[in-house]
């Protein structure tokens, strides 16, 4: 059997008091690559960062690998938050912003060893970034964006990765490369939780797909729950499930009619 | 160079000297954290709070720096703690406790008659007025913020940037803003005397913003803010010898006026390179500021779309025009 990375027990989270999600049990295996979907305010965000450890539940108990999530050892997560929360006015540059990865585990003082520098730049270089480590984060493209975050949240060796919508706010071919090179993490052992809106890349890329709202509405491989009942159940509304040869496709709302001149 | 050495043979030159580079350099350094987290307004609260907590100190016979550092500490404390919940922002906060504290300050001085401290100096500043043992506690001050600020550079700048990712990272960011809060009443404190509770808000802010506006870096903009800081300072204290104005009042409209030059200096910056980036395809006029790939090429879409060329996918990576 699996050795489990994150588990809820009976997990109730919220805001001020208030739930957003009850009594949740949840499993998630080492080495597994998960995608939650569901409408906004579903509790998506309210759940990633109860795994993170960001709030702390109403109720319940949350471990990773086993520990609270208070004595996990530092460096177990990784972070990628969603693009659209960064302050892309701060005054730093792509280096600056990976090497932040680290500081947790670096010395008195502010600069890197020469082996924790040699080490951000190993993985800039294989994330494509490298060239770009003294430009300002503002200066560089989505794409470049989401990848210096994904740096960071990768220098420290995680063994878990958790990404808050990493596809939001870039392009189809960049969403494609993200999704792309998170799975490759995940074939060297990353275990990566993630939310997103995107149904149709979650369908062409993970391998399991949890639909929530407000709570597990179903789990398990997009070809087996991607089906007009379950999204409808999970999102309130019509959505159309279309198969195209291997893939999945999701579209709602009406379809637009044809004019023909 | 005369004009530079007469004034030092006046030993409370020397001293207003030497207090205003410190406390320059401190509200340079500080500066720059009030500035990127938005607390602008902090420095003219606090020194506020610090004034109520001066005069309590007073009353109860206990030293300026303490009574006025703990209540300014405190004060500091309460609207990190008032700001956390969600409905009061911390804008709020600050404008509620610090007001308050200047309250309790003010209608101490009106009920105990029997002054003889001038809270004049407290709130202009008396730079001239430095002793030597204001300048042991502004020096040893100094030194501690600046050991503080370089042990504590890394969670600070993370703390800064991204609370809620900073202590994912495993930064104990709770602590971190409490040594802050710690360091920011001890800033304003020192800095009272010298420049006063209604200018000093002026001297937190002003030389951080100007060296933001020179720099993308924030090394860059700590060592900048640090050096228009004090030097903005020192000039001050030159100019008011000279002109036989308030020290305090000549330092922050130098310095404001430095700010003035550095505006200008961004504007026709960004003038300088619109004009370089300028160029046109067809009849499509760019005048758009983007990062370059080697020799300037890059196809472009069906024209203009407010003023910045919409841009098709090209082979190899998607660049994404980075308009902020």
């Amino acid at each position: 059997m699996d050795a489990v990375m994150v588990e809820f027990s009976g997990v109730s989270s919220g805001y001020e008091g208030r739930p957003v999600f009850e009594r949740l049990n949840l499993e998630i295996p080492q080495g597994q690559f998960v995608g939650f979907v569901g409408p906004t305010g579903c509790g998506k965000t309210t759940l990633l960062k109860t795994i993170l450890g960001a709030i702390d539940p109403l109720s319940g108990i949350v471990r990773i690998m086993g520990h609270s999530i208070r004595k996990i050892p530092p460096g177990t997560i990784g972070y990628v938050p969603q693009l659209e929360t960064v302050d892309w006015n701060f005054p730093v540059t792509v280096e600056e912003v990976v090497i932040m990865g680290l500081y947790n585990r670096m010395g008195l003082v502010p600069w890197p060893s020469k082996k924790e520098k040699a080490r951000v730049h190993s993985l800039m270089n294989e994330l494509g970034i490298d060239d770009c480590a003294h430009h300002h984060i503002r200066n560089i493209s989505g794409g470049q964006q989401q990848r210096t975050f994904l740096a960071r949240a990768l220098v420290g060796d995680p063994k878990l990765l958790v990404l808050d919508e990493p596809t939001a706010g870039i392009d189809i071919k960049t969403q494609h490369d993200v999704l792309h090179l998170l799975g490759e993490l995940n074939k060297n052992g990353v275990t990566i939780v993630l939310t997103t809106h995107d149904l149709n890349a979650v369908a062409a890329h993970l391998p399991f797909v949890v639909c929530f709202n407000k709570g597990i509405v179903a789990a398990g491989p997009p070809h087996k729950i991607f089906n007009a009942e379950v999204l409808k159940k999970t999102y309130g509304a019509d959505v159309i499930v279309i198969e195209h040869g291997d893939h999945l496709l999701m579209s709602h709302g009406t379809p637009l009619s044809l004019r023909r001149d | 160079m005369e004009f530079l050495f007469e004034p030092l043979q006046y030993e409370f030159f020397r001293h207003g000297l030497w207090a205003a580079l410190m406390v320059g350099a401190l509200c340079g350094v500080v500066g720059v954290y009030i500035v990127l987290r938005g607390m602008s307004y902090i420095g003219h609260g606090l020194s506020h709070a610090a004034f109520g907590g001066a005069v309590v100190g007073y009353v109860l016979n206990i030293n300026f720096y303490l009574g006025a550092g703990l209540w300014g500490f405190l004060a500091a404390i309460l609207i990190g703690q008032v700001s956390k919940r969600k409905k009061i922002k911390e804008d709020a906060a600050i404008g509620i406790i610090t007001t308050a504290s200047f309250a309790i300050g003010v209608a101490l001085i009106s009920r105990v008659r029997k002054f003889t401290l001038s809270f004049e100096a407290a709130l202009f500043g008396n730079i001239l007025g430095i002793t030597s043992s204001d300048l042991v506690v502004i020096s040893v001050v100094t030194c501690m913020i600046s050991v503080l600020l370089f042990l504590l550079y890394k969670q600070l700048l993370f703390t800064t940037f991204d609370k809620d990712a900073a202590r994912i990272f495993g930064i104990k960011t709770e602590l971190v803003e409490i040594l802050f809060s710690l360091i920011l009443a001890a800033a304003i404190i020192v800095s009272m005397n010298i420049i006063g509770v209604t200018m000093i808000a002026a001297a937190i802010v002003i030389p951080a913003v100007t060296a933001r506006m020179l720099t993308d870096r924030f090394s860059h903009m700590m060592i900048g803010s640090t050096l228009i800081g004090s030097g903005t300072a020192v000039t001050g204290m030159y100019l008011s010898y000279y002109f036989n104005a308030a020290s305090g009042a000549t330092i922050v409209l130098f310095a404001a006026s430095v700010f003035c030059l550095a505006m200008f200096y961004n504007y026709v910056r960004r003038l300088v390179l619109l004009h370089e980036h300028a160029h046109q395809h067809g009849v499509v006029q760019h005048l758009h500021e983007h990062p370059h790939a080697t020799g300037h090429e890059h196809p472009h879409g069906e024209g203009i779309k407010d003023g910045v060329s919409t841009a098709q996918v090209s082979e190899g990576t998607m660049e994404k025009p980075s308009v902020k």
